[in-house]
């Protein structure tokens, strides 16, 4: 099976073609945890997750809750 | 509705919903989430900011900071700190909705490092597009009027000013610029960033400010729950002085005791 490259959060990395983005957090490690995704800097609701399909290159940013000012 | 007694109806108001405390506290840079969970209690305060950062896997989940913010019962208010253009601060807004199911943001575009300077033609572009949205925009804005009034004319039903650069403490740096916001503009005015002591937090609030937002002064405190009660008390004594209203201020003195039937008069100077 052919493999894609990607940004995860700024680091490269690598998922068969054709994942999904739900497949690829899964894989990840985000299972169930509290995040938020933007794909290519635009935001990715959490409801598109099952459908949308990773492309090699994509910029995948996933953020989680800090502290803050 | 200039006693005391009716303090607890003298709400602020922020897009129709009313807060009881006028102090908004921020989440970051303190010692550990056990002492911000006290300055949080010792600030009374209903609402929280927090951010946004990228999360690895391997990192830890947050869940304890999480869980003190939910347990706090206050509102959340995310911001967008850190973002450089429109585009990044509506997306991350956009993120932080559906993260914390809430439409507040507190809204940065930051525009120079040196002094994280709001960005005033980002911050308003951001705006326009994030009020469209539905977004109940608290926008973190310096305190140029006219950056202000176009704020308030996008549809922001409150603005945050800053008193001076973020985390400086110098207090309010442009007083003339900050009388004028209040003198021209008729909604909630919050005084967000660079306030270090209660004195200047109960300044602004004698001004006529509407609320005062804290972290670092809080959290660098070397007792932060402490300086968070401070803070409590500075607030809420500036805002009951605004609301008595000051005296004028006059250049010559003026006894306050009467001088009539004053004993001794002026034997002393003949």
């Amino acid at each position: 099976m052919n493999e894609i490259t990607l940004s995860l959060n700024g680091e490269p990395a690598r998922l068969p073609e054709g994942t999904a983005l739900a497949t690829a957090l899964q894989r990840w490690g985000y299972g169930e945890r509290r995040v938020a995704v933007a794909v290519n800097d635009a935001f990715a609701p959490r409801s598109t997750w099952p459908q949308r399909t990773l492309d090699d290159g994509d910029r995948i940013d996933i953020v989680a809750p800090v502290g803050g000012g | 509705m200039n006693t005391l007694n009716d303090a607890h109806d003298d709400a602020l108001v922020l897009y129709g919903e009313a807060f009881t405390s006028r102090f908004l506290l921020g989440t970051a840079l303190y010692p550990s989430p056990m002492v911000m969970q006290e300055a949080i209690a010792a600030a009374g305060c209903d609402m929280l900011t927090l951010g946004l950062r990228r999360q690895n896997p391997a990192g830890g989940d947050g869940e304890a900071f999480w869980q003190i913010l939910r347990e706090s019962g206050c509102r959340l208010l995310p911001n967008t700190a850190g973002c450089r253009s429109a585009r990044e601060a509506i997306t991350l807004a956009e993120m932080s909705r559906e993260l914390f199911d809430t439409p507040w943001i507190k809204l940065e575009v930051i525009g120079d490092d040196y002094n994280l300077q709001p960005d005033p033609f980002g911050l308003l572009e951001a705006a326009r597009e994030l009020i469209d949205q539905g977004f109940k925009v608290l926008p973190y804005c310096t305190d140029d009027l006219v950056l202000c009034q176009r704020l308030r004319e996008a549809g922001c039903q409150a603005l945050m000013p800053w008193g001076a650069p973020i985390g400086t403490g110098r207090g309010l740096m442009n007083r003339y610029a900050l009388g004028t916001l209040r003198e021209r503009l008729d909604v909630p005015l919050i005084i967000d960033a660079g306030l270090g002591a209660p004195s200047q937090a109960a300044e602004a609030m004698e001004m006529g400010f509407d609320g005062v937002l804290l972290n670092t002064a809080v959290a660098r405190a070397r007792r932060p729950a402490q300086m968070a009660a401070a803070f409590a008390r500075a607030i809420e004594a500036g805002r009951e002085a605004f609301r008595a209203g000051l005296m004028e201020r006059r250049q010559t003195a003026s006894p306050s005791t009467p001088t009539l039937g004053q004993p001794f008069w002026h034997t002393g100077q003949q």
